[in-house]
């Protein structure tokens, strides 16, 4: 078979599970087999299944650390040159570099920039938001975010083959697998 | 494994979530009572939300109306202040802050106690907490939105509210990052903004089980935008994690640093009465402890109607309870300390200002305020009476009462009665009573709203509690069929 059609039509298959125990076996046997264009889905964070995909942790800590740390030292610079270069006036018979005085803001800028990084981050390392994926043609799909489970397996991944996926998802426990359409 | 204690109870939904249970050898009680599944939960918790538009319940029109009505007063209110300015309010010469003041205080305080569910007790692991955190960051946004319109309303020219922002100017000016009032507007809108983010982030798996389960196309569409194609994936999940901690995390010292904020307008002045070194750590306390009082409030007649006895128990309203008390324990000690201090500080200035507080002419307002918050919540000593829902309900009222009148009192008697005994006054509200109404038809306006669209429960967030929930529960480890029915007594300590 030509890779060309060992890629079938088809966007990747779709199983279900009933319960975070057989979802966790599930993503354990499916991680084992190497597959990575794969994913799997649940309507609350299941306690160790990243690292029953074996996903690795995520960057955004790093990142809202750099933010933060940028927001924090660009706040307590502004609010020096601001009331020391810019307008200098001695208020309240502090000097000009007050520092004490500068605590509260420079702190609530720090929180503020950490906390918006986060948030930004969250969405955009994650890809949302993203009005369509080809999950949401699966009527059963629509008991994701209820109580049901799910394994997705994409067509694109260089181990995916239409039989021998399907065997591997029904080996694992799933109580339906379907085709989705791409 | 299923919970001897919980066979005992009775039968009836309405009942079963008003009967304490007393336990303590069998372990720690059920946080989600009546075995209920994944899909229960759902179904309990989305019931309101989704009732057609059509046949919500004539109570709840009637409700929103009432509120609306007082959100449009409050509206026209603004409009009259606009058009006025303060005179129509009884400020006089030394009482230059009055009900403009303690209403902010009064709002943000209660803002609070929803931060503190939702991150400090997050942080610590506090598993109960997930069945009332999203109704109580509900109340921190609305009741901070609430507390901002006081306080931008505060300056009399509303229309230069904008130097308080560092907005660039020709001017090269911007504001004095040295008072405390420049720091004040950064905490609030700090806090408000935070508090926002976290709140969505929250809801976004939410709005998602809203989103698959509508039936209507303008359901579909605004679900469907709020979840934003929210699809539980487990790579996603990862970063949300990540995200929703990080946000605990900063929130938590908000909690604390806001309120701090807050107590710096009064303590930074040198003032008898407000320059004092006790304020950040009383005004926090009690923040807290008025915030819980607000949550009651709005919770114990939201569970009875909305039919979520089974999610919020006699459990989480007893352990309200005992936060109500430590905090209201913390204030009555630092009503005790601002007396110590003032008498052993020698002070004249400051002893005066303290006997003229609780013997001068707000001596009323003075024991009101000492009745509700420093006796009232020492009630809940007894066991019987922090585990009744009528006693919470009654008592958490008194507190409200009493916290806003330790505003008042801070605010208005530090001031009326200044050094110089000619310029003496008496500050009497004249308009100010529709300004307080106001605010809180803005508040209930928006709550109910909230009530009826959003889900009030944060659903993912309590099924990942319930035992079945962990992948290593033991109900699988022996087979069997466990869906039927899966204890659901998921104990507040247990580890996943």
């Amino acid at each position: 078979m030509t890779a060309l059609e060992k890629t079938p039509r088809i966007w990747g298959l779709l199983a279900q599970y009933e319960d975070p125990h057989a979802i966790y076996k599930a993503c354990e046997k499916v991680r084992d087999e190497g597959y990575e264009a794969w994913d799997s889905c649940t309507p609350f964070p299941v306690h160790g299944l990243d690292k029953a995909m074996g996903l690795k942790p995520s960057r955004l800590p790093w990142i809202v650390l750099c933010v933060g740390l940028t927001g924090s030292t660009f706040m307590l610079w502004f609010q020096t040159f601001a009331m020391g270069n810019l307008y200098p006036m001695i208020v309240g018979g502090k000097p000009l570099f007050s520092l004490p005085a500068f605590v509260p803001v420079w702190y609530e800028i720090t929180v503020l920039s950490s906390c918006v990084t986060a948030f930004l981050s969250n969405w955009i390392l994650s890809g949302l938001p993203a009005p369509h994926h080809p999950a949401f043609n699966s009527k059963a799909f629509e008991r994701v975010t209820d109580d049901k489970f799910f394994i997705m397996i994409e067509s694109q991944d260089p181990k995916f083959d239409l039989e021998k996926t399907r065997a591997l998802l029904q080996s694992t426990g799933a109580t339906t697998i379907e085709e989705l359409a791409s | 494994m299923s919970n001897p204690a919980e066979a005992s109870l009775p039968n009836d939904p309405n009942v079963r979530g008003d009967v304490a249970l007393e336990d303590p050898v069998e372990g720690r009680e059920s946080l989600v009572r009546g075995n209920l599944s994944f899909h229960e939960i759902t179904e309990k918790v989305l019931a309101v939300n989704e009732k057609p538009v059509a046949q919500t319940p004539n109570a709840f029109k009637a409700a929103i109306a009432f509120a609306g009505l007082g959100f449009a007063g409050f509206g026209g209110y603004v409009g009259y202040l606009f058009w006025e300015g303060p005179g129509i309010w009884g400020n006089n010469n030394p009482v230059g802050w009055a009900w403009d003041i303690v209403n902010f205080v009064f709002w943000v305080g209660i803002g609070h106690a929803g931060t503190l569910i939702s991150a400090i007790l997050y942080l610590f692991r506090q598993k109960w907490r997930t069945s009332i955190n999203r109704y109580a960051e509900a109340m921190t946004i609305f009741a901070v939105l609430a507390a901002s319109s006081c306080v931008a309303l505060h300056t009399g020219r509303i229309w230069m509210d904008f130097y308080l922002f560092p907005l660039p100017n020709q001017m090269g000016l911007w504001p004095n990052f040295r008072s405390p009032l420049a720091w004040d507007v950064f905490a609030v809108n700090t806090y408000l903004f935070v508090s926002l983010l976290f709140w969505f982030t929250g809801l976004v798996p939410d709005f998602a089980t809203l989103r698959d389960r509508a039936k209507v196309r303008w359901r579909q569409l605004f679900y469907g935008a709020l979840a934003m194609g929210w699809r539980g994936s487990t790579r996603h999940w990862v970063h949300y994690e990540k995200a929703y901690q990080i946000l605990a995390a900063f929130s938590a010292p908000l909690v604390l640093s806001v309120h701090t904020i807050v107590s710096f307008d009064f303590a930074v002045s040198q003032l008898p009465g407000w320059h004092t070194t006790i304020f950040p750590p009383y005004f926090v306390a009690g923040a807290i402890f008025s915030g819980f009082a607000m949550v009651q409030t709005l919770m114990l007649p939201a569970r009875a109607w909305l039919g979520l006895k089974d999610i919020v128990t006699v459990k989480h309203i007893e352990n309200m309870n005992k936060i109500i008390l430590v905090t209201g324990t913390l204030v009555g000690y630092a009503y005790a300390m601002e007396y110590f201090v003032a008498f052993y500080s020698g002070n004249e200035y400051e002893g005066f200002t303290f006997i003229n507080r609780s013997f001068g002419p707000y001596a009323w307002a003075y024991w009101t305020m000492v009745s509700c918050n420093v006796i009232s919540p020492q009630l809940f000593w007894f066991k019987r009476i922090r585990t009744s829902v009528t006693w919470s309900f009654i008592l958490a009222f008194f507190v409200n009462i009493g916290m806003w009148f330790e505003r008042f009192v801070i605010t208005v008697t530090s001031l009326h009665r200044d050094a110089l005994v000619s310029s003496w006054e008496y500050f009497v509200p004249v308009t100010e009573p529709l300004f307080l109404a106001g605010t809180f038809g803005l508040f209930f306006f928006l709550f109910l709203l909230f009530v009826r669209f959003f889900p009030v429960i944060a659903m993912a967030e309590v099924k990942s509690v319930m035992p079945q929930a962990n992948p290593h529960w033991e109900g699988y480890e022996h087979g069997g069929d466990h869906h039927a029915n899966a204890p659901a007594a998921a104990t507040a300590g247990g580890s996943h």
